[in-house]
């Protein structure tokens, strides 16, 4: 066994004959934050469901070190209990209640929805709510976390802002990070990894290593050089070329 | 904006209180006019002080509270018991597939079947009385609350079973914390819809199989001719019919089932 939180050797999943990934081998570092993009369908949200252990390879190997937490798209909340409820269900392994209530504050205020916890979900915008799905999943001693596109169904300027949020709170709590993205810019501006896939079956067709430190600027040229480089792998820039030559 | 607010509230109690107050009173003035037009005999159209007088005499005997209790509690009893065997069966429909293959065109062939269909059955089994109307509301309103809780528990969204299998919910503890308040919203739908199904066959039951109650007073009024009565018969049961619907209403307030209206 390695001592890496997560590792894929050798991975094939199928579902029936249809072929999802063939022989995908991934390591992920501990503390480390990989963005995984592809095209859509390419089995983004399969992978991780094989790496939170929901799904179970039809070949290969998978080591998993620790506790994951997944983090949904939208709507993981539940709607009958309030924002302290839900996230006091990522608390139920803590005995002290003491213990429990400092815990709850601290992640309170670290989401900044502290005059919150009384709300329902339906009655917080949809950042708000995803605020609350990630101090849900950083409650207790999470190693990984894995994220399915936390904020696809956000508009554009409450992504940024969740960006930013996200990599204060992972400044203040460190956690392994497996990130599914559909948006390249949203990659480029959180990852250390991005991992690029290819159509299905999938395979790895890119691994790009961002070397900025965060918090980083959707402008900043890495951010940008990045976008156009998976932009580039995944066929999308030469694309546009021709949409403009026909204009 | 402290007057507005004033203004706001003054035009909500208006609306709230005086205009179906109104109504009523318009009502009211409508069937009297029409009463005194004599368009037929007395005897066949009570006046509204008739009615007064009638449900004077009723409360005086002590029929009318009579009638009232016996009927409420054949609704009740009837209702309770198709909730409490309903949700169990609805929520086996919902999750086994196998079972409700099985068991779905039976639910559906009772559902559809009048439960006034049933009257000559409930005489011969069970006589004349309370449980011959109890056994009718049962078979009203259970086949129509399973159906309700199976299509609430096949429509709970998957994200919540694996959020529940995330946080460890399991066994009796998933189906308390997760599936019952998944389908709460849905319930105290099926609910109202199904007690004021309830209270429309206890009526047609108690005509029938009663001895009292409020259908068996409507049939008494009847055999005598006292049109007066009948009516006043018809308005508790509206009235009752009414307040029932507002009572479980209130279950909609609840801040934890909000969620289902709201979206």
């Amino acid at each position: 066994m390695s001592d890496k939180p997560l590792s894929l050797i050798n991975v094939s999943h199928a579902y029936g004959t249809s072929a999802v990934f063939e022989e995908l081998s991934v390591e992920i570092e501990r503390g480390e934050f990989v963005a995984v993009v592809g095209p859509s369908g390419c089995g983004k949200t399969t992978l991780l469901n094989l790496l939170s252990g929901f799904l179970r390879p039809t070949s290969g190997v998978i080591n998993r070190q620790g506790t994951t937490r997944m983090v949904y798209q939208s709507d993981g909340l539940f709607p009958w209990l309030t924002v302290k409820e839900n996230i006091a269900l990522g608390l139920r392994h803590l005995r002290d209640e003491k213990a429990r209530r400092a815990q709850m504050k601290d992640l309170l205020e670290l989401i900044r929805l502290d005059g919150f916890a009384g709300h329902y979900p339906h009655q917080l915008s949809g950042g708000m709510r995803q605020r609350v799905e990630l101090a849900r999943a950083l409650a207790g001693e999470t190693d990984v976390l894995l994220m399915d596109e936390p904020f696809s169904s956000l508009d554009y300027q409450t992504r940024l802002r969740m960006r930013r949020m996200l990599v204060r709170v992972l400044t203040e709590r460190p956690r392994t990070v497996v990130f599914v993205t559909h948006d390249i810019e949203e990659a480029a501006q959180l990852a250390d990894r991005i991992l690029v896939l290819s159509e299905r079956p999938a395979h790895l067709i890119k691994e790009l290593r961002v070397g900025v430190e965060r918090p980083r600027d959707p402008t900043h040229p890495t951010v940008v050089s990045t976008v156009k480089t998976i932009l580039d792998e995944l066929g999308l820039r030469e694309d546009a070329r021709e949409l403009s030559a026909v204009k | 904006m402290f007057e507005s607010r004033l203004v706001k509230e003054e035009s909500s109690f208006i609306r709230t209180y005086i205009f179906p107050l109104g109504v009523a009173l318009a009502f009211i003035a409508l069937w009297g006019t029409l009463s005194a037009l004599h368009l037929f005999p007395k005897s066949a159209f009570p006046s509204p002080m008739d009615v007064l007088v009638g449900f004077r005499e009723e409360i005086v005997s002590g029929r009318l509270w009579n009638d009232l209790v016996a009927s409420l509690f054949r609704v009740s009893m009837g209702f309770v018991l198709a909730v409490v065997l309903s949700v169990p069966l609805g929520l086996l429909l919902g999750h086994a597939a196998s079972a409700r293959e099985a068991l779905l065109p039976a639910v559906n062939f009772f559902r559809s079947l009048s439960p006034l269909a049933w009257i000559p059955f409930a005489i011969l089994w069970f006589g004349v009385g309370d449980l011959p109307v109890v056994f009718l509301i049962f078979m009203a309103t259970f086949f129509s609350l399973v159906l309700a809780v199976m299509a609430a528990v096949a429509n709970i969204p998957s994200v919540f079973f694996r959020v529940a299998a995330d946080y460890g919910f399991r066994g009796w503890s998933l189906l308390w914390n997760v599936t019952l308040p998944a389908i709460m919203p849905q319930i105290i739908t099926a609910l109202r819809v199904t007690a004021g199904v309830a209270w429309l066959v206890v009526v047609a039951a108690e005509m029938i199989a009663g001895r009292d109650g409020l259908g068996f007073a409507i049939w008494d009024a009847r055999n005598g001719l006292r049109t007066d009565l009948l009516v006043c018969g018809m308005i508790v049961i509206g009235i009752i019919g009414v307040l029932l619907d507002r009572l479980l209403v209130r279950l909609t307030h609840l801040p934890n089932v909000r969620w289902g209206y709201e979206r």
